[in-house]
This record gives C-alpha cells, structure tokens and sequence, in this order.
C-alpha cells in the first residue's frame, strides 16, 4: 500500500516529514509494477527478504498507467451502497463471471440481508431453488439449493478449474475486491485516514476490466492463450475480454430509471457488487461509526469540563 | 510505599477484619488512589494509562475472537471472515482487534519518545525504564503472532520471512528455525503454536505492567522538568486530579480510533493479506505492518559483511541491537538534568532522532534499491549513533540551562524552553 518508486519523491516526503510542510504535488507517483507471482517451493531466506520489496524490471513502455479513482456510492464516509446497483451487479455476476469464478463465502441468504441487494426472502428462495446442490446426505447426492446454500462453485475441484482456464484457478471472488487495490503512495494513505478512502478494490477491478485492448502495442509479445490489458500487472492476462455492450440486459430499475448497457456501467457494477461481497456490512458499520464518534466526542467535552472544574482549585493551573 | 502514610482507616469491623489479613482495600486505597503525583504532569505522561486501556481492549475482544477463530491452516482465513459476517457484533470486533494493534503502537512510540526526552530513563527509574523496554518486545511478539493468524499471503510470508531472521543465529539457528515452525516450513504446526503463543503473551504483558507500575510506584513519577518532588506542595493524589486527566486523554485517543474500525478498517493493511496463504506464490513484496517498518529498515539495510560476521547475521545484530541498546540507555546518557527542556543540546539532536525514526518508518516500506538503500544506512548510522556517541559526549559536555528549585516554582513561573 505504501509503495512507489519515484525517488525524487522520496526526496521530497523525507523533507517534508523534517519541515511539516505540506506536499507540493509535483510528483507523479509511478505505478507499481509487481513481478508475475514467482512459483517457489522453497522459502526465502532473509537475505530474499532483503530484495522481496524490489519489483522486478520492467520495460518502460510497458508501465501500467495510474488508475484514477472513480466516484462509488459507497465511498467516503457517508457513502451507502446503491441497492438496484448491486442488484445490477449480481445480475452480471451471475449470467457471466460465476460460470469461471467462485464466490464460496456468499451464501444465498445473504442477498436478502439489510445493506446488500435486499431481495425479498421469497425471491432468493425462488432463486436458491433453481441451483442444484451437491450433497452427500441427500438421497441421490442431490437436492434442490435453499437460501442457506453457499452460492454454488462453476468446478467441483480446483484441478476442475485449472484444467478448463488455461492452468490458472479463476479467483475466487468472496474478498477479491480487498485482496486488489491502487497505488497509494506516501501523501496520499495520509489524506486517505481523513477522507476514508477505502475504494482501491473496486478502483482496480474497474479499470481492469474496461482496460482490454484487442491488439498490444507494437513490441509487447502476448504469449498464447493470454490477452492484453491496460491494468493487468504484466498486462498479460488470462481471462478473455468477459463483458461486451449489450451483453447483459438489465430490467428497469422500481422507479422506472434505467442505465446504458455498455462495457463501463457493467464494470462499475459488477465492481460495486464485488466490493459488496467483500465488505457486506459497510452501511451498517459506518452508521454505527457516526454514533459511535458523536458518543465519544460528548462524552470527550464533558470529561473536559469536570477535569477543568475538578483542576481549578490546584495553584498555577 | 514511598514517603507517604497510609491514610486509609476501616470503617467498618468487617474492613477492619479484611484490612487484618488481606489489606487489599488498603493497597488500592493508597497506590490508586491517594498516591501522590507531581501537579505539573502534562498530556504526554496520559499515555500510560491509555495504553493500559488499550491492553485491556486488546485482551477483551482477543478472548472473544478466539471463541470464534479456527486455528486450522486451511480454515483460518474463511474463519476471520466468518466472523466479520455472521458472528453478532463480529466485524466490530475484529476491526478493534486489528486496528487496535495499530492504535496500541502508536501509544507505545510516544510513550517511548515521551521517556526519552523527559529522561524518565534515569536514576532512579532504571529497572522502570527497563521493563518498558521489556514491554516493547512482548508487545511486538504478540503483534506479530497475532498478524499471522488470519492466515492471508501476507500472514504467512511474514511468519517466514521472521522466523528466518533467527536461522541466521550461529550454531542453535537451525534447531531453532524447526523450533519456532513446528517442521521444515511455515504450515499448519506453525499456526497452532503462533496462536497458542498470542494467546499466552498479553497475560505475560499484564503481568509485566503490574512490575512497571510497582517500578513506577516505588520512586513515584518523573515529571517535564525533571526535578524531584520536594514537598507535598509539588504533588496532587492520584484520584481525582490523574483519574479524570487520563480518562479524559483515554477518550480523546479513542476518536482516531474509531474513525480508524468504523471508516478506514483497512487503511493500514495490505490487499495481499486478502489472499488466502499460499506457499507456492510469494507475493511481489513482503512488507510487515507499518509499526515494524523501522525496525526491518535497519534489517534490510545491512548488506555489507564485517570480518568474519556475514550481512545476513549482521543485519539480525543490528535489528536486535536496535531494540536491545534501549535497555543500557540510562548508562549511556550520564547527564545528570533529566528533562530536555533544560539541555539546549540534547534537544536538536532529539527532534533530529525522531525524524530519524519516522524516516526509517518510511524507508522500511520502500523497495531496498538506489537512494532507499543509501538513505537507510544513514538513518541506522544516525539511530546508532545518538544512543552511543551523542547522549555520552553531550552529558560530557553540555551546559545545561539552570533548573527550577521546585515543581511548584516551575508551574507558578513557567519555564521558557
């Protein structure tokens, strides 16, 4: 989180840190470029752990362009999640991305929860039941899905999954959206405990997922069966390009409104919803944090008051 | 214990028989409450009390997570989210749990740098002082057992990459290393023994705290100018003057606290630690909490050899050495002022040492390449160098400002600093 490479930069913070003074944004904070994950079954020793911070080289014209953060209904402090939103975003999750990827910590049930996509216990259970679960103490093996299913995986084992992706299990997405982010360098994680900047997951996962190109740049090789990202780390990545406009259709919104159906507002969505899964009680914990500040700060001046009564009487205060 | 008569008289014939055989109302009457404490403390010396709360904090909402935790290495992970999900009040309390390690470090650093200036290090606070160090070092093994527990990427990089550090001891490093991991690599055997271990060190660290609170006790506190208390003129008891101050001090630091569980639980960690642990992927950099950072800076930045001591081994002396010279400090500075405010040359090279620190922070998080690398050996340089240059030569050879004749004298006259 703490990362950049820029070392004028680090320069000017480290004189910062020794003035106080306030940044002057002349730097441009370089993305970073993590080396693909390094197959290893030996553990580093701690002269590794001496290089584990550097990233591997890279070509410059192969940097990952800085990933600017986009406005979510849930970001800041007051932000709630849109409802019809991450109803948009299950929706695409569902006819789509669950065909690769799992997302074993989200169990049907947890659609009808407060603070979710709030679907009626009636509409999840309707859906559960379209869902065949695998179960052992069910007579034949097998039994229709209740609410209090897991959502069920697209392979039965991991090597299921890597044999049909390439060699590579698709992430599973219960916290996915937590387990990526953007780069924040030095100023900004400090901005970031004020503004409550806590977006980078989704951040991410929109820009990956607009940031397909069909043909690389001249000079970049794109090994066989890999396709070109913008965002992707190596930028050689293995999920095909999963969304295109028009390929998911929304139903109109209670209210009657309804969205574009293009690539960008699929992405926002099904990023919303990711973030959603990750994080399911965010409205909930951020209602309790206002009452829980207003509570304190109270009680703060009130405390105030009786140490300032209780040390009048004490010379030379 | 020290100086002052007990005041505490039963006044009931069942008080007076308890007081007769077990005179714990007496003790608490004395030491908590009555306990005579130099008026002119300011909110710096609040920090003990607010890291006491913050051990209880951490003890409390520990002993119910592990109600729920599964210390099993391939249900840790979904374990810790379980909780946040579907256990009552879960997530709540595994965001205090969490960033309140945070919280609890950043009340441990100004507390340290608080004793620092003031020279609560020196006679006679010696063993206090040194128990504190004491305190620094369980407290970092139990934040470190403890991060390893969630089981993410960066969970168990860590738990191997630490572990390591100690292979580098000669001659007992190996047995050692297959010691601390339960076998050959970090897995599962690793995991038991880490929590067992992180459950069993905050007790040890209570224990402790009673010991720096008896070390506190005996000599009472030191206070901003330095000088001894002189009469009963100098101090107020304990209760209410320092309840109600601490209280009050306790809830303000509780305020970033909360911003920090309810609206920025993950500021301070890393996405990696989202990823289940994997040995066969190490993550494209290992970086441990922030509050260790300066600590591995000086771990990382010796990549030299001296004689026949390799830079593997060398930069563990230096990592060690960094914590363990706090233990020989109040041998180190001889200047016989205690407060900095009245040694107008100790206090530049002081700032300049906390800047250092800060900077080693910063630099602990960066890749160890180019100007980082260069940067870091002068802030280990620096770091070393105040603890067994600076503070000797400048209680050699300082002038110190004149100091007030009293605690009183300085509240009535504020010095000038």
């Amino acid at each position: 989180m703490i990362h950049h490479k820029n070392i004028l930069a680090a320069i000017l913070t480290s004189l910062m840190l020794a003035s106080g003074a306030l940044a002057q944004g002349t730097t441009p904070p370089a993305a970073t470029q993590p080396s693909a994950p390094a197959a290893s079954a030996s553990s580093p020793s701690a002269d590794n752990a001496k290089q584990a911070a550097a990233p591997a080289a890279q070509p410059a014209a192969m940097e990952v362009p800085e990933i600017q953060p986009q406005s979510w209904s849930f970001g800041g402090i007051f932000g709630r999640y849109d409802q019809n939103q991450l109803r948009r975003g299950f929706q695409v999750f569902k006819e789509v991305c669950s065909n690769c990827h799992a997302a074993h910590l989200l169990s049907f049930r947890n659609l009808s929860e407060p603070g979710g996509p709030e679907y009626s216990q009636a509409q999840v259970k309707a859906l559960a039941a379209t869902y065949t679960i695998n179960d052992p103490d069910a007579p034949g093996g097998k039994r229709p899905g209740l609410p209090s299913d897991s959502f069920p995986s697209p392979f039965a084992t991991d090597q299921d999954a890597r044999d049909a992706n390439g060699g590579l299990v698709p992430p599973d997405w219960s916290v996915l959206a937590k387990a990526r982010s953007i780069s924040r360098p030095f100023p900004w994680w400090i901005l970031d405990f004020f503004t409550a900047y806590q977006e980078g997951g989704p951040d991410y996962l929109h820009a990956l997922l607009t940031g397909y190109r069909d043909n690389p740049p001249a000079g970049f090789t794109l090994p066989d069966g890999k396709f070109y990202n913008d965002y992707f780390p190596s930028h050689a990545i293995g999920m095909p390009p999963p969304l295109s406009d028009g390929s998911v259709q929304y139903q109109k919104a209670a209210d009657g409104s309804t969205v574009p159906l293009t690539v960008d507002q699929y992405s926002r969505d099904v990023s919303a919803f990711m973030m959603w899964l990750a994080e399911p009680k965010l409205d909930q914990r951020k209602e309790t944090g206002f009452r829980v500040i207003a509570f304190l700060l109270l009680f703060a001046v009130i405390l105030w008051l009786v140490k300032r009564r209780i040390w009048s009487n004490v010379a030379g205060h | 214990m020290a100086e002052h008569q007990g005041s505490y008289t039963p006044s009931s014939p069942l008080g007076k028989w308890v007081d007769e055989r077990l005179p714990i109302i007496r003790f608490t009457k004395e030491q908590l409450w009555d306990y005579p404490t130099p008026k002119n403390l300011n909110y710096w010396w609040t920090f003990g009390a607010i890291l006491t709360a913050m051990l209880a904090i951490q003890i409390v909402t520990g002993i119910v997570l592990a109600m729920h935790y599964v210390p099993e290495a391939s249900m840790a992970f979904d374990s810790v989210e379980l909780i946040r999900r579907d256990v009552a009040g879960g997530r709540m309390l595994q965001a205090i749990h969490a960033t309140g390690a945070s919280m609890f470090f950043v009340a441990i650093y100004i507390h340290l740098f608080r004793g620092l200036y003031y020279g609560s290090y020196k006679a006679p606070r010696e063993i206090l002082w040194m128990l504190g160090v004491l305190l620094l070092l369980l407290t970092m093994a139990a934040a470190f057992f403890g991060y390893v527990l969630p089981w993410g990427q960066m969970s168990y990089w860590a738990a191997t990459v630490i572990t390591n550090i100690f292979a580098a001891i000669p001659v007992v490093g190996d047995p050692l290393l297959q010691l601390l991991r339960g076998g050959f690599a970090v897995d599962n055997p690793t995991l038991n023994r880490f929590f067992s271990l992180h459950y069993l060190t905050p007790f040890i660290i209570a224990a402790v705290v009673v010991l720096h609170i008896w070390a506190l006790h005996v000599p009472g506190n030191n206070n901003p100018v330095g000088v001894d208390v002189k009469s009963s003129r100098d101090t107020v008891s304990f209760h209410p003057y320092f309840t109600m101050k601490d209280l009050f001090a306790t809830i303000v630091f509780f305020i970033p606290f909360a911003w920090l569980v309810f609206f920025a639980p993950d500021l301070l960690g890393h996405p990696d630690n989202y990823i289940p642990a994997n040995p066969l992927v190490t993550p494209p950099e290992i970086v441990p909490e922030w509050y260790f950072l300066p600590f591995y800076a000086i771990l990382r930045s010796i990549d030299f050899s001296i004689l026949f001591i390799n830079s593997k081994l060398l930069g563990v002396i230096f990592f060690g050495g960094s914590i363990l010279i706090l233990f020989f400090v109040p041998w180190l500075d001889r200047s016989k002022v205690r407060s900095g405010t009245f040694r107008p040359l100790f206090k530049p090279f002081f700032w300049l040492f906390v800047l250092n620190f800060i900077m080693l922070t910063y630099l602990g998080a960066q890749p160890a390449q180019g100007i980082y690398v260069v940067l870091s050996k002068v802030g280990v340089a620096y770091y070393f160098a105040y603890f067994l240059i600076i503070l000797p030569l400048l209680s050699r050879f300082e002038v110190p400002r004149p100091l007030p004749a009293s605690i009183s004298e300085s509240v009535l006259t504020p010095a000038r600093s």
